[in-house]
């Protein structure tokens, strides 16, 4: 049953693997890489130096990213197929099942969109997805995805990095949390007519995790705009938590004095809690996380072991230092 | 018409039916008709053929109950087929467990057992089982005589064992274990009932002897 839809995806896919493909390589070959890398580096925290994007942003599934900056933060590990990043999900509004999100999210139309922003900050009001992206240039992040469920992808994000987007806002003194909350619809995301959360699904991070610049607000994924079920048409990118923080069909954006209640938290504080920086030492009570199953490998690959941060550590490393993290799991 | 079915027949249509996920099974993992294990096939093999043992395992339990509300007498005939396919299924998730996901390290495989609740609970249920089926056969059952009913009993509580098991490995989402709970909870409770009348019976009985 899922096979025929697969396939009705299968040209598109091909071409943007390819594309991707070609692309790294051909940067490779004309040694642009390292320049570019460099010369993104310094200027990641720098509005001005943020060129508006000369595109528009693609208002349809068909569009394509143009003039995507690459990353220096960028893993050199292969990206998982298309296919699988668009049909392996966790999305409960649209159903708890892997496949469900895929097979419900179908026909969700993202655009338009607009985002309320609130909270400590000096420029708090309603941003549509365009007033959102508009003045930044996207960028292309190949991240590891670790979730909490002890499996693993690896994923050629498109987005923009989150500190130059809430730098726009004008957070104040007080914005010690950044708080995000999916869109709540239950005519368009059947997942929410059962209680399995406490809807709408609601993630947080301090403020200095929000600025930092690995954090992404994700708009796309091998060049073209994200799928319903990757969360379109804005999600966050946190690669060194667990997938759950990393949430989807961002519609609110508040900036707290006060640390949020997490949905995960608040369903099972036992289990799962506000901070779920990837830690192989810390194992869920019921699973270890000391190694995780990469998606894409065979029947007979054997599981590899999880790392500290999921391999970020020395971006964000020092942002635990004073925490105790077999406490603040 | 079913009542009419020839117990025969009826030992056919489930022996098809209960090798249908088997042969799905061998197709997705194989990739044979498009079919496909999907992005993670280490999990889904494992929650697959983990899930069709605790199905039928529960159709081994409805098959009493069945029988006598109906009336269909030949179901007798096929309880036995489908217990032992419900063990075949469990032994395959096993198998996936130990060789494909832990890789029979043993180390892990005795940490999952001694620190995760439902992996003892589901090797309870798996243990249980074996002497099950191993005495299916018609020589054991004449072997055993009255020993054997209060040996095959053991599937009550191996059916409370395989649905705690399911529940517990849930993330949050614990609406199809309550639907396979309150299944079991109708299968067993008509047990029970049944027994309460029987015991009543008797001790009537017993008043009126003397």
């Amino acid at each position: 049953m899922t096979r025929r839809r697969l396939d009705a995806h299968r040209p598109s896919t091909i071409t943007a693997e390819s594309v991707y493909f070609d692309r790294r390589r051909l940067l490779r070959a004309a040694g642009l890489a390292a320049g570019g890398l460099a010369a993104s580096a310094c200027g990641a925290d720098d509005v001005a130096a943020v060129k508006s994007a000369s595109a528009p942003p693609p208002s349809s599934g068909d569009g394509k990213f143009a003039q995507l900056k690459q990353s220096p933060f960028s893993t050199s590990q292969a990206p998982n197929s298309f296919e699988d990043i668009t049909t392996y999900n966790n999305y409960y509004e649209f159903g708890t099942g892997k496949a469900d999100p895929a097979r419900n999210a179908r026909n969700f139309q993202p655009l338009p969109w607009s985002v309320r922003v609130s909270g400590e900050c000096e420029k708090p009001g309603t941003y549509t997805y365009e007033d959102i992206v508009g003045p930044h240039a996207f960028e292309e992040r190949v991240y590891r995805l670790r979730c909490v469920e002890a499996w693993a992808m690896v994923v050629p994000w498109v987005g923009i990095p989150m500190a130059d987007l809430l730098k726009r806002f004008m957070p104040t003194s007080k914005a010690r949390y950044v708080v995000f909350q999916t869109l709540l619809d239950r005519d368009r995301m059947p997942g929410l007519r059962r209680p399995v959360l406490n809807w709408p699904y609601t993630e947080g991070l301090t403020i200095a995790e929000a600025m930092n610049p690995l954090t992404l607000m994700a708009t796309g994924i091998y060049g073209k705009p994200l799928l319903p079920q990757n969360g379109a048409p804005l999600r966050l990118v946190v690669p060194w938590k667990y997938g759950f923080k990393s949430i989807k069909g961002i519609v609110d954006i508040a900036f707290s004095e006060k640390r949020p209640v997490t949905s995960w938290e608040e369903a099972a504080p036992s289990e799962y809690g506000f901070y779920a920086n990837v830690n192989p030492e810390v194992d869920h009570p019921r699973w270890s996380q000391a190694r995780h199953r990469e998606i894409g490998a065979g029947l007979f690959d054997d599981k590899v072991p999880t790392e500290m941060f999921n391999g970020y550590g020395e971006h964000v490393a020092d942002l635990y230092r004073d925490l105790d993290l077999r406490r603040n799991f | 018409m079913l009542r009419s079915l020839k117990p025969q027949t009826l030992k056919w249509i489930a022996f098809l039916a209960a090798s249908a996920p088997l042969m799905w099974l061998i197709l997705d993992t194989f990739g044979i008709a498009g079919g496909s294990l999907g992005a993670n096939p280490v999990e889904a093999l494992l929650h697959r053929a983990g899930w069709w043992g605790l199905m039928l395992l529960l159709v081994t339990l409805a098959v009493t109950p069945v029988r006598e509300l109906t009336g269909m007498a030949a179901l007798i005939q096929i309880r036995r087929l489908v217990g032992l396919y419900a063990f075949f299924y469990v032994v395959l998730h096993v198998l996936v467990y130990t060789i494909l996901d832990q890789r029979m390290a043993l180390g892990p495989i005795l940490e999952d057992i001694v620190e995760r609740p439902y992996i003892t609970v589901g090797l309870a249920a798996f243990v249980l089982l074996i002497p099950l089926a191993v005495t299916s056969t018609n020589a054991s059952r004449r072997r055993l005589k009255a020993r054997w009913n209060q040996l095959h009993k053991l599937v009550y509580p191996i059916g409370v064992l395989g649905v705690w098991h399911y529940w517990w490995q849930v993330k949050q989402d614990i609406t199809v274990p309550l639907i396979l709970a309150a299944i079991l909870c109708a299968l067993l409770g008509y047990r029970y009932a049944n027994w309460l009348k029987r015991r009543r019976r008797r001790a009537a009985r017993a008043q009126h002897a003397s």
